[in-house]
């Protein structure tokens, strides 16, 4: 099975059709084309999935209970910053999703955020651009303005 | 995957005469023979990223796994490698140099990259949230655990 997963993400790196094993005999052949179709149907969901809205994470548990500590630090800074309207997918309810998402951003660890589309990184990349002040930068850039610059016009 | 973390990570330890064990001291296990997943780490980052400074640190007894596991790593590295890199690149290639250990008994993973001159400004390490118990029903960490013991 580990060897089709790895089969399945050469192919689709490479953009190249998905590969199809030669046959063994009728129903492994079967399972193992279903299994490649649904694995490269996942990665194409996903390519939806990142693009459907501004902000898009990928965590254990859900934003109102995190499973996951560094997945918990995500939900954190992205609440800190006042960003209520994001998608979140919680890997703990699909295992495919799960692995497919490590697949798809080429990045072996949950959390993962994506910004326009475009993979940020995970807990500690989003963490330093908080704490460095890129993170309301590049968020203004999606066109949503940070509540710390609210808070610190407060307090000025 | 842990035949090749026992390949040259033979410790050379060159004792200067001032700081020799006196006879009458036993001597205790290398500590490292217990931690085949640490030394695997520090071997890797340290032969692919010539740091100038690295510091790997399990911190799997802060999460929801059994004791000796070898399952939650923080690493900080120092190198010049990582000079007009942003972050991300930086992440990647600690993440390359440990596609190994990720891929079997290394479930999570915390970096700090840093060039010499960030780390000169900032010594400091990160420190990782608290565990909110996510691997202990987790299977798949289960399984990672038990590929570190094999």
């Amino acid at each position: 099975m580990n060897s089709l997963i790895r089969s399945t993400a050469r192919c689709l790196r490479s953009g190249a059709a998905v590969c199809v094993p030669r046959q063994a005999d009728g129903r492994v052949w079967s399972a193992s084309v279903r299994f490649l179709c649904a694995a490269a149907d996942l990665q194409k969901d996903l390519g939806e999935m990142v693009k459907k809205d501004k902000v898009v994470v990928f965590i254990k548990g859900t934003p109102a209970q995190p499973m996951c500590g560094f997945s918990n630090a995500v939900v954190q800074i992205l609440r800190m910053h006042g960003v209520d309207n994001y998608a979140a997918y919680n890997v703990l309810e699909d295992q495919d999703l799960r692995e497919g998402v490590k697949v798809f951003s080429n990045w072996p660890t949950i959390p993962q955020v994506y910004f326009n589309g475009e993979f940020v990184g995970g807990c500690d990349i989003l963490l330093q651009m908080h704490q460095n002040g890129d993170l309301v930068d590049e968020l203004k850039k999606l066109g949503i303005r940070s509540a710390l610059l609210d808070a610190e016009k407060e307090s000025k | 995957m842990l035949s090749s973390a026992f390949q040259c990570t033979r410790r050379i330890t060159a004792w200067p005469s001032s700081t020799r064990p006196l006879a009458h001291f036993t001597t205790h296990m290398d500590p490292d023979a217990k931690r085949p997943v640490e030394r695997a780490i520090r071997t890797k980052l340290t032969s692919m990223l010539k740091p100038d400074h690295v510091e790997v640190h399990n911190e799997s007894h802060m999460h929801a796994v059994p004791p000796g596991s070898e399952s939650h790593f923080r690493v900080l590295v120092v190198s010049s490698q990582f000079e007009g890199l942003p972050l991300i690149q930086r992440h990647r290639l600690v993440n390359e140099a440990l596609k190994e250990e990720l891929s079997s008994c290394v479930h999570a993973l915390a970096i700090q990259a840093k060039t010499p001159e960030q780390w000169g400004k900032d010594p400091s390490l990160g420190k990782s949230p608290s565990c909110m118990g996510g691997s202990r029903d987790d299977h798949t960490v289960e399984e990672k655990l038990k590929a570190g013991r094999e």
